[in-house]
């Protein structure tokens, strides 16, 4: 994603983009082209215009013409080398490893955020007293400011942060675990050791995460109308399967937005892993795809191979989407089966 | 879990059967999140406060005296001081500009029919879903061409042109509901297009422009693969590049405590502004998803 800020795109794509533009107010208007008016749509819309074009679009084609050479930067010669780049990437066993990475994030962080973000969304809103107003447990509005926190954090930041607090000998966690009595974790180097160099940085992503999605879910949860979740009620449904049954498929376009947009996320991490091992790990074991493309474009200058590595991270991401597509479908199509 | 042992309690009470065990759950799930949330910033707080010495012999300790020498320190020794004036220079510049050109081109899109409409707008969005990492390569280059790589103007052009799509997508939709009556009373009274969108639909705009203004700012001063990839001078460093020299270059030789500082002080603005506006920018979440 372009900024971190971008994610919250106010209105989801999956809501802009079956529609396209879609006709708004409009009556009819004299075309008189007077210096006001030719004026006005060069700079409003022509110069707002160039620099996307140059500086987002324009990169964009040139990395697909790019990653058919073999450039390597500031030489001026480029040869047109076909599909050579991608041949090599798919021997290449430190990418396909990279591959592996991203792909054990994408599949992992989305999961496991969503989920948890889903779990506490649904306390907060709904999750209160059995009797009375549909309500979210005591002091929501709390908790929702202090989850947010994490959000807001510079990704760089919270990189440092859990890497000293990570730390083996002056960290926070094995301070807490052998004060409890955990000897063991005494200088444990928790992103130093294969085993647990992923799950660590998995753990810091989740952690700045989930608050955001936590709060996409809560506003979307609110749009629920009360009478159903007291019609559920009467009924005797309990707050599971309440949840279950009514709050899940009814949010289920926003979970897909969400999955969409934390999977692209996930499949990028370069601030997370480059804070948290900047070398790609024990073994190259937390080595992400943008981390290679990185180090390939500006430390070896092999830019026709980098471009290549970002149209491969293109395309993963593209599958991904489609996958969540697909699978929200299916899944969506089995229920509406049943209910007919 | 201690909801099962507050079982018995809850027959007596009057609200509804189970409410005591599932209100201890989710509490206890929740207080046990904040504390995750809270502890760590408040832990990396404290160490800024304490010497080198004193943060390897005890995570928990309290510094000895409360002095601002890692501040300090990493003010001058480590760059601090001049990328924080480079980030609230490339961060304000890009915003203000970000937001001009965003509504500017929002208010045409949305208002306005004209031959290339739907294209420009789903050029837009495929701008939006496109990683950056595909565009990195290249962009340097054409910041290199231009003789922009590594300057400041180079960097605020580059966050101006990425933030653009999300800031016209959202004003997009907020432009068109305002009511056509409004720019049609002010061109019979005169106003020229100019007139119409800086004094009737602009202050209009108002309320949208300062939730995407708030999400601009955090998502600007978050920024860290444009800068470390395109802003290759040291002395234009914004604090993000220093955080990652700290982490690049993190041995015994590195001064703990002003790693510790900097962070604290890239922090802080963020979460300053959150706390301020965090009622617009849980507001502007909800108002996007209920549509």
């Amino acid at each position: 994603m372009t900024l971190s800020g971008s994610v919250i795109d106010g209105q989801p794509p999956n809501q802009t983009t079956p529609t396209g533009p879609v006709p708004g107010p409009r009556r009819g208007r004299r075309r008189k082209w007077t210096l006001d008016r030719i004026s006005f749509f060069i700079v409003f819309l022509g110069l707002p215009l160039a620099l996307f074009l140059i500086f987002v679009i324009n990169p964009f084609i040139q990395a697909g013409y790019y990653s058919l050479t073999n450039w390597s930067g500031f030489s001026p010669e480029q040869e047109f080398v076909g599909l050579q780049n991608f041949i090599d990437l798919a021997q290449d066993p430190r990418f396909t490893n990279a591959v592996g990475n991203s792909v054990v994030l994408g599949l992992v962080v989305p999961f496991v955020t969503l989920t948890i973000a889903l779990i506490f969304a649904i306390l907060i809103t709904i999750g209160g007293a059995g009797r009375g107003q549909i309500r979210g447990v005591k002091g929501a509005g709390f908790y929702r400011v202090v989850s947010l926190f994490p959000y807001v954090i510079p990704g760089i930041a919270i990189g440092l942060i859990w890497r000293l607090i990570l730390d083996p000998s002056s960290g926070l966690v094995n301070g807490v675990l052998t004060g409890l009595g955990l000897d063991q974790f005494e200088s444990f180097a928790w992103l130093g050791n294969v085993t647990t160099a992923m799950p660590a940085s998995i753990f810091v992503i989740v952690w700045g995460f989930v608050g955001f999605y936590m709060l996409l879910f809560i506003a979307a949860i609110k749009g629920i109308p009360a009478e159903i979740y007291e019609a559920a009620r009467l009924d005797g449904a309990g707050r599971a399967r309440m949840s279950w049954s009514i709050t899940l498929p009814l949010i289920r376009d926003n979970v897909q937005t969400a999955y969409i947009y934390i999977g692209i996320m996930a499949l990028d991490a370069y601030v997370y892993m480059q804070a948290l091992n900047p070398q790609g790990g024990p073994d190259s074991s937390t080595l992400v795809m943008s981390q290679q493309l990185f180090r390939t474009a500006f430390a070896e200058s092999k830019f026709g191979y980098a471009s290549a590595m970002g149209v491969v991270i293109a395309l993963v991401t593209l599958v991904f989407a489609a996958l969540v597509f697909t699978v929200n479908r299916l899944a969506g199509g089995k229920d509406e089966g049943g209910a007919s | 879990m201690s909801a099962t042992t507050t079982r018995p309690q809850t027959r007596k009470v009057v609200p509804a059967k189970g409410d005591r065990p599932v209100a201890v759950a989710s509490h206890g799930a929740l207080v046990l999140w904040c504390v995750l949330v809270i502890a760590p910033m408040l832990w990396t707080l404290l160490s800024s406060f304490k010497t080198s010495g004193e943060i390897f012999a005890s995570p928990f300790g309290l510094p000895a005296e409360w002095s601002f020498t890692n501040y300090a320190n990493a003010w001058v020794d480590s760059g601090l001081g001049d990328a924080f004036i480079n980030t609230v220079i490339v961060v304000g510049t890009a915003l203000v500009l970000v937001m001009l050109l965003g509504s500017m081109c929002a208010y045409v899109l949305g208002r306005f029919e004209f031959f290339g409409r739907r294209a420009i707008y789903y050029l837009m969005l495929a701008g939006l879903t496109f990683p950056v990492f595909l565009a990195i390569v290249p962009l340097f280059f054409v910041l290199q061409n231009l003789g922009l790589l590594g300057t400041l103007p180079g960097l605020i052009v580059t966050y101006v042109s990425f933030a653009l799509p999300f800031t016209v997508f959202f004003l997009y939709s907020f432009f068109r509901g305002l009511p056509v009556e409004i720019s049609e009373a002010a061109a019979i009274d005169g106003a020229g297009e100019w007139r119409t969108f800086f004094q009737v639909m602009l202050p209009m705009a108002r309320p949208g422009m300062a939730s995407v203004a708030i999400f601009n700012f955090l998502g600007l001063w978050n920024q860290f693969l444009l800068p470390v990839a395109l802003n290759t001078d040291r002395d234009n460093w914004v604090l993000a590049q220093v955080l990652a020299s700290f982490i690049s270059s993190a041995g015994y030789a590195v001064d703990f405590g002003a790693m510790f500082a900097a962070a604290v002080v890239t922090i802080v603005p963020v979460l300053v502004a959150y706390i301020v506006f965090q009622r617009q920018l849980q507001g502007s979440v909800s108002q996007g998803t209920m549509k």
